[in-house]
């Protein structure tokens, strides 16, 4: 029984490697005609002709197929990224069955049928996984852009004449944190504003890379003449900055927002009194 | 009796990926708050490191039990180059990379165990627990 697989599947191995342009020409015209009237041939062609040999290996190794799985998740990516649908990109897989089905109809000779069929399951496992990293791909591609979104909509406010705030929302990566602390120190030079409240009560995590961009962030408003504060601090972040040893240094921090601003008015020179009735009253001392 | 759960680390938001999977595990093992942020923010450092210096790999994040407790444990693994002298890695302050260097041995401060599994070129494995107190 092994034997006979065996004869089967080197068949199977000799055919692909004697009609190779023939079935990679024809998987090609396949893959284009059921891909969708958007496919770009170019694009495709160089695709299937890296994949191809890589299929040829993967067959003769007999199921060491990492090169080959490698060359189908960066299919199922690129097909995910220019928004194919899942089963445009499966059928791109299947199309070499019908090529090499070609190639053998003329042959009647039951090794080849055996190994045909036997090639056929092994396909059907690719285009599987290929199905399998398009969908992980689409996810990727979605929580990509919820973020993108998130950036965009981190605001640097005006808090009060030369008082600027920006609230930290979400999780914090290292090239969003970067977006947001280079939009505040653009503000800083456009306003001129002398002060800066980062405000992280809406960030659940603040690691070594969140710590590490605010200390810069911070050093360089002084380089320009500003003072930050950074408010927000919750008990449990303060407990997890301390066990991780980041040293905030001489910056000033405060509990809330409003205790920021407070600090950071007084520092500027406006002098602020509860009323009666509560009301804030605020009054300025320099000119 | 064990519950695996695992997530790949191959880009800067599988690292967001990896924190909001421990999060939901911590909240489920009823860890307390503070426990919680630690635990989320020591897989934010070990990922983070995996990706950059192991060139990416996996997180496997486990509920276990020894018995009397019950805890959370996180492997992160990657077969990147490994660390050479670990007992350096694991000083406060030094960082090969521009950073802190508060990544591992702050991560160690904030777990109940932690253990690191190194050689160069065979890849680096960090496994850390924390127990519901
Ligand atoms: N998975 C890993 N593979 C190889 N080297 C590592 C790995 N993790 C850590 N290291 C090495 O150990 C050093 C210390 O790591 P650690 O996380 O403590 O600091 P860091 O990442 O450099 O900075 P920080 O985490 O504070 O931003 C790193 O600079 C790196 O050289
Ligand atoms: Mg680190």
């Amino acid at each position: 029984m092994t034997v006979h697989s065996e004869a089967d599947r080197h068949r199977i191995d000799v055919l692909l490697q004697d009609q190779e342009e023939r079935i990679t020409r024809r998987w090609i015209d396949i893959a284009v005609a059921n891909a969708g009237g958007h496919a770009a041939r170019g694009a495709l062609t160089e695709r299937l002709r890296e994949i191809y040999p890589a299929l040829q290996r993967a067959l003769a190794k007999d199921g060491e197929n990492g090169e080959l799985r490698r060359l189908l998740a960066e299919l199922s990516r690129g097909q995910a990224r220019q928004g194919f649908t899942p089963s445009e990109t499966v059928v791109l897989v299947l199309g070499i069955k019908e090529a090499v089905y070609e190639v053998i109809e003329a042959e009647e000779d039951s090794e080849t049928l055996r190994g045909y069929h036997w090639f056929c399951k092994f396909v059907d496992d690719l285009g599987l996984f290929t199905f399998e990293t398009f969908a992980a791909a689409r996810e990727r591609i979605i929580t990509d852009q919820a973020e993108q979104l998130l950036e965009l909509s981190t605001p640097v406010v005006k808090l009060w004449d030369g008082i600027l705030a920006v609230p930290l929302v979400g999780t914090l990566d290292s090239a969003r944190t970067q977006v947001v602390m280079e939009k505040l120190l653009q503000a800083l030079v456009e306003t001129g504003s002398e002060h800066a409240v980062i405000d992280i009560t809406g960030v659940p995590a603040v690691d070594t890379q969140v710590a590490q961009h605010l200390l810069k962030t911070v050093v360089a408003a002084r380089l320009m003449g500003a003072e930050c504060v950074v408010s927000g601090i919750r008990p449990q972040t303060a407990q997890t900055i301390v066990t991780l040893g980041i040293d905030f240094g001489d910056i000033v921090t405060k509990a809330s927002l409003a205790e920021a601003l407070a600090y950071a008015l007084r520092r500027s020179g406006v002098q602020i009194s509860e009323g009666s009735g509560k009301r804030v009253v605020v009054g300025v001392e320099r000119a | 009796m064990t519950d695996t759960f695992e997530v790949p680390i191959d880009s800067d938001s599988d690292v967001v990926v990896v924190r909001q999977h421990v999060r939901s595990h911590a909240l489920q093992a009823k860890l307390s708050l503070v426990d919680q942020t630690k635990v989320v923010t020591a897989a934010s450092e070990l990922a983070r490191n995996t990706l950059v210096y192991g060139g990416g790999g996996r997180l496997v994040i486990e509920a276990i039990s020894n018995g009397v407790r019950r805890g959370l444990r996180l492997s992160f693994i990657d077969e990147g180059p490994g660390i050479g002298d670990v007992e350096q890695a694991l000083t406060d302050g030094w960082s090969t990379g521009g950073g802190l260097g508060l990544g591992l041995s702050g991560s160690r401060r904030l777990m109940d165990e932690f253990d690191l599994e190194s050689a160069p070129g065979r890849g680096t494995r960090v496994t850390v627990v924390k127990w519901v107190r």
